[in-house]
């Protein structure tokens, strides 16, 4: 909200400088987001107090030389009046009077202002000339010149009251605040309003004229009047309906101080009514709207015109102020006359009864409504509004009949009509103030420090609030929050209050002294952050993707139609890429691939992230947490060091990442062919951990690779259950010995058949070689011409150890034996010479 | 003759150029057919009165020229290691063999630099899903259907009653029903989601970290004072913070936090838009209707919570203007931390 703070002095005295006050304003919650100066030091273009003065337009005489010039004297305080060639349209008919007595900005020699003929904004400084023989050495601005406005087509006149040899930056500079208002909170959406939290804030009091306008201007209050028949036919919806009537009013231009402030304000004036309802609603933060009081029919029979509010019949039309058509459903509230709708309550007046230049009598409208449904009806339609905005926030219902007054007052005041004495004003949803039961002791629990009592009842009378002492339990208060103060019902409500107001800069800074809470292990986290640390360790780069995919890409992984109903789909998604919830990491991993081979040649990434399964009778879905890999490009970044490794990451490669996160977690995986679409048929495994499948691993089908338009090179994969994964981790573990006999090594080459899995083979070494063989390392495999077709050859080293003696060859021998003979056995190995 | 052998061999020592020749003189004068055995082989020759004294002389000169040869050896030794020390130089300043760690991406390393800060003030991590309750995310947070505070997050819907969450939030519910009636402090890292388009300031998934300390003097100044001192370790130890009133439907008092700019010092920049301050986040003292949802009862206990994300932070920290590089995993980016 658009706060200038010369409108704010109107109802609290200022003494601080605009950032000064803008800090205290923003400390206590209504956060002052920017300032804009206009005119005052440190604005873009500062007014100079000496060189830019109100000045008076005495007489205008006509040029020697130029007949669309002019040379206007102008009494500006100086010792003489000066005369200056000037030119505006509205100069021009004035030539050869005097008496003039009109008020104008003057800007003497060496004033800065915009040029108002530069095509980018820029400043320059006034310097006497000669025009067609002519000296001048000042001039009369117009509004782009001062940086008022872009209006260069005439001068700027002032009022006529404005103090001729003033600084104009006395005059009408300014300082306007941009306030953030945090919360739903009506009662911070007006300059009154903010004027109470500053009055409260500054330790002053709040000037109540024109909240007080009923005591000088009184009227009666009645719920029925001659001059309109009001019904609220629907008052959960609208708690208190007011009409005022004022007659015979002269629609015109409103003037320059309330344009000025409105425009200030945000707002672009439109006439003197239409104005004042604005005026009024950024003073009190009550909306008004004005009616033709001549176009609002009666209902059938009857002579008044009619107001009456309800609830729109399904399907119903009007069209609004902004000439749209709008068509309601039946809880949208509207305000009807005798013959159908003239508004939508709270929101937007309609067409057919705006006030025309030819209106004479008004009806006002200062009502209050509620402000859920008045937030539902604007949503609907699609429509806000500076009305809507406020009765969205709950607007405090007592307002409704000051405001009526305040504005029917002005409204005659501008626009020289008379004031109906009477104002018609129904009031179903009266509330009786409810006191909340206060102890003060309650804000040093909960602020952690010690305010004074009569402090608390200080800043809490500041806001407004009524404050006595409770008759039977001394020490306690009975607090009553104001009728605008909807929001505060609880003591903890008022604490805050008295916080604010008090200001968190005096806040001293504590550090938790209360009971520590049990601390536990987290294994969850450290599990993840340790199978980080080992991946990262690996040489892999980690990302995090978006959880909203494209059903598409998942399809495009299953080489088959995602099937939908597998997917938790988000209702109203940004785009069709991110609108299903994912199921498996692997396509934004893809995707992220391909976005990186455009620049590197090389990509070696992991994530770890949840996916999110539909469960069948459950609201929430399940969501594991996924292990990602993929890996693609030569195994070693290019150098010039002999014997690098440049082919392309193969099965093996992503197979020894993951036996090192297996080590590293010091887990035990078994391998095992695998099955799954996106992956290559027969360089595909699956991970065995603690007996339980946990992911898969491979080479990348190419067509998948095809279908996320990935380059023809081999490409990695492997997508885990981190959570099955690490349920076996951290098992306690217990330190085996270490022996200190020497080992003895042993080489056993063995020709198998070419579809023996190396695991079997493996396996079968390390159960007959049990309980001295220690290790069992492959370290060649061989098929081709020595060794025949359909077979292949297995070079393993072996390690004996035993924990106690050095063992001898004859126990080697027979263990080996042993060893050779199993194998003949259960594989048809045969050892290779 | 004694001293003329000796002179003689300790000129042939010194003159010795390398190993070879050290062996050679070492062979000369002190192997088993060299001068100094044969000098003691001619003791024969001597009158027998003679002998033991001669013998005497002979082996201290064997003594002192093993000394001298051990201490000559040690010289050339070396010298030619130097030597082929020289002739091994190599290039020090081509590139290593390539090898070694990828790099965690700058939203975990930022989780890990809160998660330590916060261990250190006794929060511990507890983590809560991604999609929610409505009445997790809004309900049990005070803000019942139809409330105006809810206009704050813009919701990704996934039906009815289910959404993504849009902040960490609705975790405050679940670590309180989870841990009634332990005090609590803990810290809820997570994933969130925001219906927006994604621009240089705005990402539609972002992470967030709440914070929840629930106890029975848990108080305003205890949440300032906790919300410094991160500041202050997160940061740099000399950071100012302000603290000032705001709203949030699930805490009252609402205040949020902010901290001098560190890239003007509260000068006026760019980035804090020219006031000086950056917000570190929004906090306040825990609503009693949220301490009540949880299970504990407001008149007894008391807290407070804090959020903030976690991508700004790094931004500020890192010079990054673009919150798109986070989650566009552009290794090129994620490979500078």
């Amino acid at each position: 909200m658009l706060v200038p703070v010369s409108w704010l002095r109107e109802y609290v005295e200022i003494q601080l400088p605009p950032h000064e006050l803008a800090e205290r304003l923003t400390l206590a919650g209504l956060d002052v987001e920017s300032i804009k100066l206009i005119g005052l030091p440190g604005a873009e273009l500062p007014w100079q107090p000496e060189k830019i003065l109100v000045g008076e337009l005495l007489a205008v005489h006509p040029h020697p030389d130029a007949d669309r010039l002019v040379l206007a004297e102008v009494d500006y305080g100086g010792p003489e009046p000066e005369v200056v060639v000037s030119g505006p349209p509205s100069l021009l008919p004035l030539r050869g009077q005097s008496g003039l007595q009109r008020k104008v900005v003057f800007a003497l020699e060496g004033a800065r202002l915009w040029d108002p003929y530069a095509a980018e904004p820029k400043i320059k400084t006034l310097k006497a000339t000669k025009i067609r023989g002519v000296a001048s050495r000042a001039m009369v601005c117009s509004e782009k010149e001062l940086g008022l406005s872009d209006e260069h087509e005439d001068i700027i006149y002032l009022p006529d009251d404005a103090p001729v040899g003033t600084p104009l930056v006395d005059y009408l500079g300014d300082a306007v605040f941009d306030i953030d208002i945090k919360g739903p909170f009506a009662h911070l959406y007006s300059i009154v309003g903010v004027a109470r939290e500053t009055a409260a804030l500054l330790g002053t009091a709040l000037r109540r004229d024109v909240l007080e306008v009923l005591d000088r201007h009184p009227a009666e209050l009645t719920p029925t009047t001659d001059f309109i028949e009001l019904e609220i036919a629907d008052p959960d919806l609208c708690s208190r309906y007011t009409a005022a009537f004022i007659r015979g009013v002269t629609v015109g231009p409103s003037p320059f101080w309330m344009q000025t402030r409105l425009r200030r304000a945000g707002m672009r004036p439109i006439n003197n009514i239409v104005d004042v309802t604005n005026y009024v609603m950024l003073e009190l933060g009550q909306p008004l709207h004005a009616f033709d009081y001549h176009v609002l029919r009666p209902r059938p029979g009857e002579e008044r015109p009619a107001i009456v509010v309800r609830r729109a019949r399904p399907g119903e039309r009007m069209a609004t102020l902004d000439r749209v058509q709008r068509t309601f459903d039946g809880e949208m509230l509207l305000i009807t006359d005798g013959g159908g709708p003239v508004a939508v309550a709270g929101v937007m007046g309609g067409l057919d009864s705006e006030v025309e230049t030819k209106t004479e009598d008004i009806l006002l409208e200062s009502a209050n409504f509620d402000f859920l449904n008045v937030r539902r009806t604007s949503r609907l339609l699609g429509l806000a509004s500076e009305a809507s905005l406020r009765f969205g926030r709950q607007v405090d219902p007592e307002l409704t009949v000051t405001a009526a007054a305040r504005a029917a007052h002005l409204m005659a005041e501008l626009g020289g009509g008379t004031v109906v004495p009477v104002i018609g004003d129904v009031y179903p949803g009266r509330h009786a103030p409810t006191a909340i039961k206060f102890d003060p002791a309650e804000a040093t629990r909960i602020l952690g420090i010690e305010v004074p009592v009569d402090t608390i009842t200080r800043i809490l009378a500041s806001l407004e609030f009524q404050v006595a002492e409770d008759n039977q339990r001394p020490g306690i208060l009975q607090v009553t929050p104001p009728s605008h103060r909807p929001d505060v019902t609880r003591p903890v409500d008022l604490v805050e209050e008295v916080a604010r107001i008090w200001g968190y800069d005096r806040f001293p800074t504590t550090l938790l002294r209360d009971e520590l809470p049990p601390q536990r292990a987290n294994l969850r986290l450290l599990g993840a952050e340790r199978v980080r640390d080992i991946l990262a360790g690996c040489g892999l780069d980690e990302v995090i993707t978006y959880s909203l995919v494209d059903l598409e890409d998942e399809g495009n992984l299953l080489q088959t139609e995602a099937n939908a109903g597998e997917y938790l789909r988000v209702i109203n998604p940004l785009s069709a890429e991110r609108s299903y919830l994912r199921r498996t990491l692997l396509p934004t991993l893809l995707h992220t691939a391909r976005e990186n081979l455009r620049f590197l040649e090389r990509v070696n990434i992991f994530e770890i992230g949840a996916v999110y399964l539909p469960r069948k009778g459950e609201l929430l879905p399940d969501e594991p947490r996924r292990l990602g890999i993929v890996m693609t490009g030569p195994r070693e970044e290019r150098s010039w060091l002999p014997g690098q490794d440049r082919e392309a990451v193969g099965f093996y490669t992503l197979k020894g990442v993951t036996e090192a996160l297996l080590k590293g977690l010091g887990l035990e995986g078994v391998f095992e062919p695998g099955a799954h679409a996106a992956f290559h048929p027969g360089r595909c495994a699956q991970l065995q951990v603690g007996g339980e499948v946990v992911g898969v691993m491979g080479e990348i089908h190419p067509a998948v690779r095809e279908a996320f338009d990935l380059p023809a090179q081999p490409l990695c994969a492997l997508e885990l259950d981190l959570d099955r994964l690490l349920a076996c981790w951290g098992a306690p573990r217990t330190l085996e010995p270490l022996s200190t006999h020497p080992p003895v090594y042993e080489d056993l080459a063995l020709v198998v058949g070419q579809e023996t899995p190396a695991l079997q083979v493996r396996d079968l070494i390390a159960q007959a070689g049990q309980p001295l063989l220690r290790s069992v390392t492959l370290f060649d495999v061989y098929c081709g011409e020595q060794v025949a077709a359909g077979k292949k050859s297995l070079a393993y080293r072996l390690t004996y150890q035993a924990d106690d003696r050095t063992l001898t060859d004859r126990e080697v021998g027979r263990l080996r034996e042993k060893i050779i003979r199993r194998l003949e056995r259960e594989l048809g190995a045969v050892l290779r010479g | 003759m004694l001293d003329q052998l000796e002179q003689k061999a300790r000129q042939a020592l010194d003159a010795t150029p390398d190993s070879d020749a050290l062996a050679a003189w070492h062979r000369h004068y002190l192997g088993k057919k060299g001068a100094a055995t044969q000098m003691l082989r001619s003791v024969s020759a001597l009158p027998p009165e003679e002998r033991p004294a001669f013998g005497q002389a002979v082996n201290r000169l064997k003594r002192a020229l093993e000394t001298a040869f051990e201490a000559r050896q040690a010289v050339i030794q070396r010298q030619e290691m130097e030597q082929q020390l020289a002739s091994g130089a190599i290039d020090v300043t081509l590139s290593g063999r390539p090898t070694g760690p990828g790099h965690l991406h700058l939203t975990t390393q930022t989780l890990r630099q809160i998660y330590a800060i916060f261990a250190g003030m006794g929060f511990q991590v507890y983590e809560a899903p991604d999609v929610e309750t409505d009445e997790l995310n809004f309900g049990l947070l005070n803000m019942p259907p139809e409330h105006p505070a809810r206009d704050m997050w813009d919701t990704f819907w996934i039906g009815d009653q289910v959404l993504l969450r849009t902040h960490t939030s609705p975790g405050q519910i679940r670590v309180m029903r989870e841990r009634y009636p332990e005090p609590i402090r803990v810290i809820l890292p997570g994933k969130c989601y925001r219906y927006e388009q994604i621009t240089a300031r705005a990402e539609h998934q972002f992470y967030q970290v709440e914070g929840l300390a629930v106890g029975r003097g848990i108080q305003m100044t205890d949440l300032i004072g906790t919300l410094t001192e991160f500041a202050r370790r997160f940061y740099e130890p000399d950071r100012r913070i302000r603290i000032r009133g705001s709203y949030f439907p699930f805490t009252e008092p609402s205040i949020e936090a902010d901290m001098d700019c560190i890239l003007c010092n509260g000068k006026g920049c760019r980035v804090c838009k020219y006031s000086g301050w950056l917000e570190v986040c929004g906090a306040g003292m825990v609503h009693p209707v949220v301490l009540q949802n949880g299970g504990y009862d407001p008149e007894e206990w008391s807290g407070f919570a804090f959020g903030f994300g976690v991508e700004r932070p790094a931004m500020v920290k890192y010079g990054i203007d673009d919150i798109r590089y986070f989650y566009g995993n552009d290794l090129r980016f994620s490979t500078q931390f």
